[in-house]
């Protein structure tokens, strides 16, 4: 589904991602482990299209399509979808109107007319409920004034509404207690499907518990070190990075 | 002829129109001689310094219609803020039309200055209010004066509110090739009254049009009075408005003022605090294309103790516009406990727009509160990525975020159908696809 070759992307000519090779297929769940400043946040920035990044050398392939010339909503309308790590506050634009307009557009982009209001209201009303949203929560400003839980929640509420092929999970656990964690991992599990895959970048074990990978990778300065199973985890949980710094060193 | 001197030449004709002998017009002759005396503001002035009526006044302007003009309700419908019911003082090129209107004497006056002036049982309160917080020496104010004889009346008794709103609405036909327009607003609301007012103007062709308004605003002990202006005028029509208002103990009024459309709009907004724990609110949202130019000049004068304002303007520049804010605070010594906020943010989306913007506060007493901040930016990148996405092209995102940005400025629009009206036609300047009735 995703194929990831050589990459190389750059911010102001720094060197941030420096040759990452990384192949996803439909149905696996992928976490990216690493330490902080590893590269981890700019990968998932690269795959959903911030302009900021320059891909200096290497490619990114969704479904065998190059996605380099592609813009970020081109690449949502192709399926990929970025929960952010710091979801940003739009004072005046409400959940549900933003949830409206983001799901039309991208309908608008497969030639398919606007989701009736009675259909959205009730796709809103499912995915919230499984989210244990509250209703009033739904009128209020995209993420002004949120919680940092309740916008870590809210990026997996619209997740879920948008169904995509590829989810790309940066931090979402940070910021949740065990509870609120508990309803995201529900909530992204909810999505696994043969169909679709997920990229969950972390820190911490924590969240493996709950959403199981298949593959487990570990960044450090911009490559991909080391790739295993879910006891990669384990081991990363017990041990630090430190002996994968020493590792990559050698 | 230059229309300075149209004017003056006009004054005399006008004179064979209205009734000598009435006090009213002994405060017009004292007006036209203050006009004659300055004539139109130029640049070199300091409050006139971004805003040039050069080009006004080289149009050849009628300044009275030639014939009655009548229009068709349904023609013009979409002008009026039509979903709720309302009262309505209409005039087409200056004229009043009964037709269009919806006047009351119930309880309250909600009528016209031509009547006002005329009849005997306004005499005292013409006599108490007109022209009272106008500015006798600002040569706009006074050209209006002068020529000062229709407009809306509107007269709220103690305790007493007007059971709808009021839509005081000009159409100009353009039936002149260029038509100057000079209504004059008289609005009172005594002890404890109450009244919301949507003032529009609207010309409905091409032809040049230049509206010099003045409306005269008195809050007595307790009342509350809010007024939303709404200019989304035609791009051959100019307009200065001219507001003042004077506000005594504990009142409430706010003035919402969103500026869409027109080639040139002056807003002179003066509040007078003359009286304590009276709260005042200006707010605006100015969106921009093409070479637009919105000029925003407000005064708030604290002139007691214990008394707050609150300002926020926000303003959207595109294309060649032009935009100026020049927000006046005066603190007089006895004026302890004055909280007075202002907010000025603007976004240039275009290295060609312009804005002047300049908070200019004079405080004389020291246990004040006051605040001010003015920013001019561009867009948040992280926020039209985030949009982006979530599938939302960059156009929509763009549009979706000044929306946002302009739209918290209505969260003090106290009828639903205006804050909905105003979303919809920002929406629609901005382009933005948004349904807003889930």
């Amino acid at each position: 589904m995703l194929e990831i070759k050589n990459l190389h992307a750059s911010v102001e000519d720094k060197e941030i991602l420096k040759g990452i090779n990384l192949q996803v297929n439909p149905g696996e769940v992928h976490a990216i482990m690493g330490p902080n400043g590893s590269g981890k946040s700019t990968l998932a920035s690269v795959i959903a299209g911030k302009e900021e990044f320059e891909v200096k050398k290497g490619s990114i392939a969704l479904e065998g399509e190059d996605l380099e010339e592609l813009a970020p909503e081109e690449r949502a309308h192709k399926g990929i979808f970025l929960s952010f790590q710091y979801p940003v506050e739009i004072p005046g634009v409400s959940v549900t109107n933003f949830m409206r307009t983001a799901i039309n557009e991208s309908r608008k982009a497969r030639g398919l007319e606007d989701m009736p209001a009675n259909q959205m209201l009730k796709l809103i009303r499912e995915k919230s409920e499984m989210l244990e949203i509250d209703r009033k929560f739904l009128s209020r400003s995209l993420n002004e004034g949120f919680s940092g839980g309740e916008k870590k929640r809210n990026e997996i509420f619209q997740m879920a509404m948008m169904e995509p092929k590829l989810a790309i999970l940066d931090e979402t656990d940070s910021g949740l207690d065990i509870d609120a964690l508990r309803i995201v991992a529900n909530g992204v599990n909810k999505l696994r499907g043969k169909e679709n895959a997920i990229i969950v970048i972390t820190h911490y074990q924590r969240l493996l518990e709950y959403i199981v990978p298949d593959f487990v990778h570990v960044l450090h300065d911009g490559k991909i070190v080391k790739s295993g199973t879910k006891e990669l985890a384990l081991e990363l949980e017990d041990k630090g990075y430190d002996w994968i710094k020493q590792e990559t060193v050698v | 002829m230059d229309l300075k001197d149209k004017l003056l030449s006009s004054f005399i004709a006008f004179e064979n129109n209205v009734d000598l002998d009435s006090p009213v017009h002994e405060v017009r002759s004292e007006a036209i001689k203050n006009f004659e005396a300055k004539g139109f503001p130029s640049k070199k002035e300091e409050a006139w310094k971004y805003t040039s009526l050069n080009s006004i006044q080289k149009v050849d302007f009628s300044v009275f219609p030639k014939q009655e003009n009548t229009l068709d309700y349904k023609d013009i419908k979409k002008y009026f803020l039509h979903e709720i019911d309302t009262y309505k003082i209409v005039f087409i090129d200056g004229v009043y039309s009964s037709y269009l209107s919806e006047t009351t004497h119930d309880g309250v006056d909600v009528c016209l200055m031509s009547a006002a002036f005329s009849k005997p049982m306004y005499k005292q309160i013409i006599e108490l209010y007109f022209n009272k917080v106008a500015s006798k020496d600002e040569s706009l104010t006074t050209l209006n004066t002068a020529f000062s004889r229709e407009g809306a009346y509107i007269y709220i008794p103690k305790n007493k509110a007007p059971r709808k709103p009021i839509q005081i609405v000009h159409f100009a036909t353009g039936n002149e090739a260029a038509m100057m327009l000079q209504p004059r607003n008289l609005i009172i609301a005594e002890e404890n009254a109450e009244v919301q007012i949507i003032e529009r103007h609207q010309s409905l062709t091409g032809n040049e049009v230049f509206t010099n308004s003045v409306t005269e605003i008195f809050a007595a002990k307790d009342a509350n009075v809010d007024y939303y202006k709404v200019q989304n005028d035609a791009k051959t029509a100019s307009l200065v408005d001219n507001t003042y208002i004077a506000q005594k103990d504990n009142s409430v009024v706010r003035v919402h003022t969103f500026s869409f459309g027109g080639k040139l709009i002056r807003n002179n907004l003066n509040f007078y605090q003359n009286g304590q724990h009276v709260d005042s609110t200006l707010k605006g949202v100015t969106i921009l294309g093409e070479k637009q130019h919105v000029d925003h000049h407000t005064l708030v004068h604290h002139a007691q103790p214990n008394c707050e304002s609150h300002q926020d303007y926000k303003g959207i520049f595109g294309e060649k516009s032009t935009g100026v804010f020049n927000g006046k605070i005066i603190v007089d010594q006895i004026a302890q406990k004055t909280n007075a906020f202002q907010q000025n943010n603007n976004i240039l989306l275009s290295d060609k727009a312009t804005i002047n913007t300049k908070p200019q506060l004079e405080i004389f007493a020291d246990d004040v509160k006051c605040s001010h901040g003015c920013t001019i930016g561009q867009l948040d990148e992280d926020a039209l990525f985030y949009l982006q996405s979530r599938g939302i092209p960059k156009k929509e995102a763009t549009a979706l975020l000044m929306y946002a940005f302009a739209n918290n400025v209505l969260e003090s629009v106290r009828i639903p159908e205006v804050k909905k009206r105003i979303n919809k036609i920002i929406a629609t300047t901005l382009g933005v696809r948004v349904g807003f009735d889930l």
